[in-house]
């Protein structure tokens, strides 16, 4: 919804808040939208802040279920026990906490032990909070570090004196990001940045606090919220994936097929040309975040690859996965580079400095995000500001993604050279790797069973915690398949878990990344399964697909493995059989297989 | 700005917050006559009213008038002439 996409009108939302919540649940798609019980414990009041948050989580497709615990009684609910809290069952802890919070700060004859320790107790209490809240809860949590002061009594000393207050705080908010690079399932809502862009003076007006104790000012709570939502979508895999750019007055300014490669505005020579290498610079950056990098321009395709291989340009046709210059509409190429990248429309990125662009393709691809642009200078500030991208779990597979992307565009090649398809595949030389879970690779598995949302059976979501519990349970089989081929390595691709009733295996979750559909991964993970199976003594195996608006691809999934058909409900809702009493025919040969059975 | 015209602007600001388009405030009308004025909504009535007549409350004004005709005096007075 416009209205909820930075940069937006605080004003505006409070005045139709309630407009707005009524139109945002309408259009709730209940098929794809996630339901989260989120629980805010706050240090100061958070009325506002929950209603904010239910907003722009609806806007992301979470639909929320609040707890809010009583004034000021964050510590209280998170170190006690409480059966309302237990019974609600949060899947993520909000720690609204501020510099309001802090009880006691050093003062002027406090010698460098006794600030220590105070720091050293301040920080504690909160660790003390966070694992109580980790191992009761098992849940995702979000903690605010600390804006700074309001007031500096020592002036610019505040900042690097031990006892001033700024400096307190800057040391508390240190301890506090090394317990969080050290915590999986926890994250810092970065308040101290969001005060600084806001305006510290007017964030903290104490007109604010001391009229209702809220200990930011009211119209900055939209910004808080939105910061909070934005990390709870990255958690549960609502990111964009890949940006797809125009270029002519985008990357760089001027028109390459008017004004020739020579024209162009780009370059540290003048103002203007710096403005445009300084936005392909930030968008060169995103490479490393595994955000895939392509090109929807209308222009000739040689114009386009001479303007990007312009002498000053910091993105050159490398760094791209799909480049379409081409005269067709600009929605259908965007459609076809999802469709070429195995991804959903809806996880690109448009960016186009033409208002009339933007407007087709946010008309025709329900759910891509178009940022409103209008001065060269300030594209960057407005994707940063957006979000997209946020990230909460940075994996050695988001680091290398644009390369795997690349080595899919070779493949492709070699595929046409070949008659057969089998015999493509073993050309490929495809090693697979398909074991129990094992500690390593927990986080990845869980940000896998969170992203994945097209090849997923059951599309059920799993917190690292309950990864963690399935692998430890002897009644489970959990399987993570690592695929590599003679042009690189896939990484942890596929993910099987399934539990066993009786010699019984019931799946509960089936996922594998589309980029290594058509590799016959899928008949490797489901020979180890079997295989798997016969070591227990299981002599069955049931699954379950269950659609959504973005799994219909694996609809006859147990159909291709073999399975037959036991049950389907009106909502398409199916339940499959493979009996094992009589073996197992293997199904993959060509993949060589690794396991640790 | 006369008390009437002042009433208008703050209907509209009433209306607004409450959302509510039948909304008529007078001197008298207290939180007690509109169903949503509680003391959270009270923050953000406050806000759109510092904003439409461009002034400001004092903590201890905001959260000590009686009934929307101390808010106008306060309006009133505050207002440049």
């Amino acid at each position: 919804m416009r209205e909820l996409e930075y940069p937006f009108d605080s004003e505006a939302i409070y005045g139709r808040k309630k407009a707005l919540k009524r139109e945002l649940l309408a259009q709730l798609d209940e098929k794809s939208c996630l339901h989260k019980k989120i629980a805010i414990l706050g240090g100061s009041t958070t009325r506002d802040i929950k209603l904010m948050l239910e907003l722009f989580l609806l806007n992301y497709g979470i639909q929320p279920e609040f707890y809010e615990s009583e004034f000021n009684q964050y510590y209280q609910d998170a170190m006690f026990p409480n059966p309302e809290l237990e019974a609600f069952a949060p899947d993520i802890i909000f720690i609204h906490t501020t510099f309001r919070n802090i009880a006691d700060f050093p003062t002027l004859s406090d010698s460098a032990e006794t600030v220590q320790e105070l720091l050293d107790k301040e920080y504690l209490k909160y660790v003390k909070m966070w694992e109580r809240l980790a191992k009761v809860y098992h849940c995702v949590i979000i903690q605010n570090n600390f804006e700074y002061p309001y007031y500096r009594l020592l002036g610019n000393k505040d900042a690097s004196d031990m006892h001033g207050k700024v400096n307190f705080v800057t040391r508390l908010n240190c301890k506090f990001y090394e317990y969080a690079q050290n915590t999986p399932n926890f994250y810092i809502n970065d308040i101290n940045y969001l005060s600084a862009q806001y305006g510290l003076e007017k964030w903290s007006d104490p007109f604010y606090w001391h009229s209702y104790k809220y200990a930011l000012c009211v119209p900055a709570i939209p910004d808080l919220a939105f910061s909070v939502a934005k990390i709870i979508k990255s958690v549960y895999g609502r990111n964009k994936k890949a940006f797809v750019l125009d270029l002519d007055n985008t990357l760089w300014g001027g028109i390459v097929g008017d004004d020739g490669v020579e024209n162009l505005v780009l370059g540290h020579e003048t103002s203007a040309g710096q403005v445009y290498c300084a936005f392909q610079e930030y968008l060169k950056e995103y490479k490393a975040l595994g955000v895939l990098l392509n090109i929807d321009s209308k222009n000739d395709y040689e114009n386009a690859i001479a303007g990007l291989n312009h002498p000053a340009g910091v993105l050159k046709p490398d760094d791209f996965i799909q480049i379409k210059a081409n005269w067709e509409p600009k929605d259908r190429n965007l459609v076809q580079i999802a469709k070429e990248l195995n991804l959903m429309p809806d996880s690109m990125v448009f960016v186009d400095d033409n208002p009339a662009e933007r407007e087709i393709v946010r008309g025709q691809v329900p759910g891509v995000a178009v940022p409103e642009l209008e001065r060269p200078e300030e594209y960057a500030k407005i994707i940063d500001r957006s979000g997209f991208f946020e990230v909460t779990n940075l994996s050695e597979d988001d680091r290398k993604r644009t390369a795997m992307y690349q080595e899919n565009a070779k493949r492709a090649k070699e595929e046409a050279a070949f008659e057969n398809y089998e015999d493509y595949l073993k050309a490929l030389n495809m090693k697979a790797e398909i074991k129990s879970f094992t500690p390593v690779y927990m986080a990845r598995i869980a940000q896998l069973t969170n992203k994945s949302n097209q090849f997923n059976l059951t599309t059920r979501r799993y917190t690292q915690p309950e990864i963690e519990e399935a692998a430890a349970n002897p009644d489970y089989i959990t399987l993570y398949g690592k695929l590599e081929d003679k042009f690189g390595d896939n990484g942890v691709i596929s993910v099987v878990i399934g539990h066993n009733i009786e010699n019984v295996l019931h799946i509960d979750l089936w996922i594998m990344s589309c980029r290594v559909l058509k590799r016959d991964m899928e008949y490797a993970m489901m020979d180890t399964v079997a295989e798997a199976c016969k070591k227990q003594g299981i002599t069955e195996i049931r699954g379950y697909y269950y659609p959504t608006a973005k799994n219909s691809m694996v609809k006859e999934f147990y159909a291709l493995q073999g399975f037959e058909k036991m049950k389907e409900d009106e909502q398409g809702n199916t339940e499959w059989r493979l009996s094992l009493a009589d073996g197992y025919d293997v199904k993959n040969h060509v993949i060589d297989v690794e396991n640790d059975l | 700005m006369t008390r009437e015209e002042v009433y208008e602007n703050l209907n509209e600001v009433f209306q607004y917050v409450f959302d509510d388009d039948s909304i008529t405030v007078q001197d008298e009308t207290t939180a007690a006559d509109i169903e949503d004025w509680d003391s959270f909504e009270h923050i953000n009535l406050v806000i759109a009213v510092e904003k439409k007549f461009g002034i400001k409350f004092t903590v201890g004004e905001a959260n000590e008038m009686k009934n929307v005709g101390e808010m106008v005096d306060i309006i009133l007075e505050r207002m440049p002439v």
